[in-house]
């Protein structure tokens, strides 16, 4: 099969990505910011349309499997950073050569350009070819840049480059600068004068001294001074400046696409596994997810909210640690029901869900140590929006508007992820409306998150499972951010706080008796 | 080039930290006073005395190697104070020479080490000729070879071609230098060249000569001025650097000169102020340190005598050769603790090079000397003051090695005597074990009287001397401890006035 992407195995799969949009949902799962995270330093790629579009098939989503379990040895992702680099540092020489105005100049910069593209791909070439490759993409990949490196026009362009570099660089000349005139000769061997000075005073170094060198602008361009001194330098080699002349003319469109598109798209998966790394140095696990479009059952072990994370292991915030949780569900189950104490990780588990569906959708890794997750074909997310509180009633509607939208587009292989929702309402209001819009979500048969402060909800069916937030026992102030399945009381909570001032049933009772 | 007076083949370290009992020392053995009496009232040379006596020397051969140097100072003290008033000159000549704005171009760094070199050379033609009529009448080994040293490396031919390269770096011949093509053919590598010499008029005629194209800068071009400016001063940046540094280098031979020379002449200020007043000085003969000896005769303490205008102080003899432990005992006021800071003072004046304030004195070098005094100043509450004892001597601990001395004055006297003493004991016991000499001075028999009852070989036992009418001679002899203390003297000396 002849090459064509590192990001999709079939190619039509691909065509308009970067014309997507940030999906609706990112704000609410902080996804937003995951991304920004991800593609951070690589604005130069246009990554982030990549990480809006979810793949559709299993196949494809193995696909990245594969390229991702390569990429995971340090050897072939050293070589594919090294050849980014020079990709890079071959850009940014181009970019250059546009903006000076010199002729020698440019075409100087221009050459240098070519050099390095020249030196990318044929150090890859060499690197893919004792590399351990298993992937599909890389394995394709692999086999085109061996044709192309080895190719007559890419190896005629390499050594006219070498050649023409080796004769500039052997251009030596002196300047003799008097009053106001400059004059320009070939070098005739005359001795270095500071070293002799140097050596003159040699017997009185003591130690370490002062640097008294002036440091010099090391802007790219020239005056017209030294402008004028290389046209003289020109005119004492003029055969070689002729065929840097020529030169220009003859290459203007060196660049093969294919390695092009290559060296954009291979950075998708570079950017994820850089970000991956600096949580798994701090302990935390990813794992490559079973994904399926057919079985509902999934679970998650060890998992987190990336978003957060970010922030913990940042090592800003003087924070607690990141807190893992698991989830699991069986059939019939579809639906968790998340409630307890508030700040205690019930959006943070709302999220995280999110976020693993989506990662699990675009290929990724997913941060936990074992997860299987549902390949959905749209992702809906309802969260409060808190700034309008001022009308209840506007806001109520609102939510029922949006909450409509979502009920008429899903299907039941979407995913639906409600936060929060009809807290400004009365609590018979909230009963209600909840049991009615989680009755619907039971009826769609997908599979979702709804957080709640009325746990009544956890208890609708066998479709739902009860979530609950977590208190340290003894200490009921301090959150532990774990999220535990269990049926939803509303009394663990106060029952720790009562333990704590020893005013439990029992407690109270030996304390009055004695 | 290297001075090397304080040391054989070695600067004297300006850098090194003062070894953390400094601040004790200097407190216990009230050695500003000392310091004051070298220093003369100069602040240079304070701060060098205090470094060189702070910093012991540890092999009696780097002793005499200072000592011999010193002995060369007394006999001839113009030629060394000239040598170290023209070392002064020198640095304060180049402070003196105009160093120009904060942004300093290769052209001013240039044009000012031109100027600086300039005077440099007339200083080091001095400091020959001083070489030249001086060196000769010095004997020391250090000396011998600084004159020497002066004599071959500032020759008259070496001081020509300096003058030469004074003449060349003026440039009045404009500037020649060599460079490649770098990235983006931007000139890169610019060397200064010394041209070959210029083409003979024959070649001129014949053509024969190196093809060549020139550029000039058109009048009021002021950018192009600018430009030609910078590339003749990237010629010009190692040469000016390479000048700049090279004066710094003669500047800094100059301060180590000075800074070397400010020892000696702090020994020779100190000199004259004890001749003056009839006080006797010797060279102590220092002996390895594992060779337990102190042998001393009219030792004084320096420090009490400086504070005393004419009159003359006690000093004591003592034969303590083969002793680890030395302890005075005795009426309040006999003289012990003066006694104690006079070893001390000894000690640290021998193991700097230094002359000693005794008739003579010979002692082995020690490792390190520390001193473990009460603090009268401390009026805390008791057991506060033992823990502050305490703390002070674990701080020694950490800092002692075999063969070290420690001085102890009326030391673990802030508790009860029983306890005291047992501390004592059990730390004096500890420290002759591992090889530490010991003075102590205390007034408390119990600690005095076991120690004396153990009849030690390597134990001297001194004592503040009491004539029969009570009065005290503040001079101590050997004499084993006597159970009271003289306190009953003092009582009568203060107390009997009111009575």
């Amino acid at each position: 099969m002849p090459f064509r992407s590192m990001l999709f195995d079939r190619p039509e799969d691909g065509r308009r990505v970067d014309e997507r949009q940030e999906p609706g949902f990112f704000a609410d799962l902080n996804l937003d910011q995951v991304v920004e995270s991800i593609t951070a330093g690589r604005n130069g790629y246009n990554l982030k349309p990549f990480f809006y579009t979810p793949l559709s098939s299993v196949d494809a989503v193995r696909y990245r499997h594969e390229v991702l379990r390569d990429l995971q040895g340090e050897a072939l992702a050293g070589y594919i950073r090294t050849f980014a680099e020079r990709m890079r540092t071959m850009r940014e020489r181009l970019a250059q050569a546009d903006k000076l105005r010199y002729r020698y100049q440019r075409e100087a910069w221009f050459l240098d350009a070519v050099e390095t593209y020249g030196d990318a791909v044929d150090r890859l070439a060499q690197d893919l070819s004792g590399a351990e490759i298993s992937s599909r993409g890389l394995a394709a990949f692999r086999d085109y840049l061996t044709g192309y490196a080895g190719s007559d026009r890419l190896k005629s362009l390499r050594a006219e480059t070498g050649k023409l570099k080796a004769d500039l660089a052997a251009i030596r000349y002196n300047l003799h600068i008097k009053g106001d005139r400059i004059r320009v000769s070939n070098y005739e061997s005359e001795a270095d004068y500071s070293a002799e000075v140097e050596e003159t005073f040699e017997k009185f170094k003591q130690g370490a001294v002062k640097d008294y060198r002036a440091k010099f602008p090391a802007w790219a361009d020239m005056n017209h001074v030294e402008a004028a001194v290389l046209d003289m330098v020109a005119k004492l080699h003029p055969d070689v400046f002729l065929a840097l002349d020529d030169y220009r003319g003859r290459h203007d469109k060196y660049i093969n696409k294919i390695v092009a598109d290559f060296d954009r798209e291979v950075q998708f998966y570079l950017a994820y596994l850089e970000y991956t790394a600096r949580f798994t140095n701090k302990g935390l696990t990813f794992c490559f997810p079973e994904v399926s479009d057919r079985s509902k059952d999934i679970h998650a072990r060890d998992t987190f909210d990336l978003a957060l994370a970010n922030k913990l292991v940042d090592g800003k915030s003087g924070r607690s640690p990141v807190v893992c949780n698991d989830f699991h569900l069986r059939d019939p189950e579809r639906l968790f029901v998340v409630s307890g104490p508030n700040q205690g990780g019930k959006t943070t588990f709302a999220r995280t869900f999110g976020q693993l569906h989506h990662l699990a959708s675009l290929g990724l890794l997913v941060p936990g140590r074992d997860a299987k997750l549902f390949l959905f074909d749209q992702l809906f997310t309802h969260f409060e929006k808190e700034e309008d509180a001022t009308n209840l009633r506007g806001k109520l509607e609102d939510d029922l508007t949006r909450i409509h939208d979502i009920l008429t587009r899903a299907t039941p292989n979407s995913v639906v992820i409600m936060n929060e929702a009809f807290t400004s309402t009365t609590l018979d209001d909230a009963v209600f409306l909840g049991e009615k819009i989680l009755g619907q979500l039971i009826e769609l048969d997908l599979l979702g998150v709804c957080v709640t402060f009325v746990d009544e909800l956890s208890r609708l069916g066998p479709s739902t499972v009860s979530m609950v937030s977590t208190v340290e026992p003894d200490d009921p102030a301090v959150r532990t951010y774990k999220v535990v399945r269990r049926p939803a009381d509303g009394l663990s909570y106060a029952a720790t706080i009562a333990e704590k001032y020893g005013l439990t049933y029992e407690r109270l009772r030996e304390r009055i008796a004695s | 080039m290297k001075a090397f007076l304080m040391h054989e083949g070695q600067d004297f370290d300006l850098q090194r930290e003062l070894p953390r009992n400094a601040e004790a020392l200097t407190q216990d053995l009230e050695l500003s006073t000392l310091f004051n009496a070298m220093a003369a009232g100069d602040a240079f040379l304070l701060d060098m005395v205090k470094r060189a006596v702070l910093s012991s020397l540890h092999e009696p051969d780097a002793i005499r190697y200072r000592q011999d140097i010193l002995t060369d100072c007394l006999q001839r003290p113009a030629v060394i104070r000239d040598l170290y008033s023209l070392a002064v000159e020198a640095i304060q000549g180049e402070k003196k020479i105009w160093i120009g704005s904060l942004s300093r171009s290769p052209d001013l760094v240039l044009h000012r080490g031109v100027d600086v070199l300039q005077m440099l050379v007339g200083m080091l033609k001095r400091l020959r000729h001083i070489a030249d009529e001086d060196g000769p009448q010095f004997r020391s080994e250090g000396f011998t070879r600084f004159f020497e040293m002066l004599v071959k490396e500032l020759s008259d031919e070496y001081l020509l071609t300096v003058e030469d390269h004074l003449r060349q770096l003026r440039f009045r011949g404009g500037v020649l230098e060599s460079a490649e093509l770098g990235r983006g053919n931007k000139g890169t590598n610019y060397i200064l060249r010394k041209p070959h010499k210029k083409p003979s008029w024959l070649d001129w005629i014949s053509g024969n000569r190196p093809l060549s194209y020139t550029y000039r800068i058109p009048e009021r071009d002021e950018n192009g001025a600018r430009a030609l400016g910078e590339l003749r001063e990237r010629g010009i940046n190692l040469v000016a650097n390479a000048l700049a540094q090279s004066t710094d280098h003669i500047l800094s031979f100059f301060t180590m000169l000075r800074s070397e020379l400010a020892f000696y002449v702090g020994c020779l200020n100190l000199h004259e102020r004890l001749a003056g007043k009839g006080e006797p000085t010797c060279l102590p003969e220092p002996l390895p340190s594992d060779r337990r000896t102190l042998s001393l005769r009219g030792l004084y303490d320096v420090s009490l005598s400086l504070n005393m205008s004419d009159t003359r102080v006690v000093g004591n003899d003592v034969d303590a050769d083969d002793k680890s432990l030395l302890m005075a005992t005795g009426a309040n006021q006999g003289g012990k603790s003066t006694f104690l800071r006079s070893v001390g003072l000894g000690q640290l004046m021998m193991q700097c090079g230094m002359f000693v304030p005794a008739e003579s004195f010979r002692a082995n070098v020690c490792a390190g000397v520390f001193t473990h005094f009460k603090r009268e100043e401390d009026v805390t509450m008791r057991s506060g003051k033992l823990d502050e004892e305490l703390s002070r001597m674990s701080d020694i601990a950490d800092q002692l090695a075999p063969n070290s001395i420690v001085l102890f004055n009326e030391s673990f006297a802030a508790t009860n005597e029983r306890e005291g003493s047992q501390i004592a004991r059990q730390i004096i016991r500890a420290l002759l074990e591992t090889h530490v000499q010991v003075v102590f001075v205390t007034h408390q028999y119990d600690l005095a009287h076991s120690l004396h009852a153990k009849k030690m070989d390597d134990a001297l036992f001194l004592r503040a001397e009491r004539q029969a009418d009570g009065r005290r001679t503040f001079k101590l002899l050997p004499g084993e401890p006597l159970p009271t203390s003289f306190g009953e003297d003092l009582y009568r000396r203060i107390l009997s006035y009111s009575a």
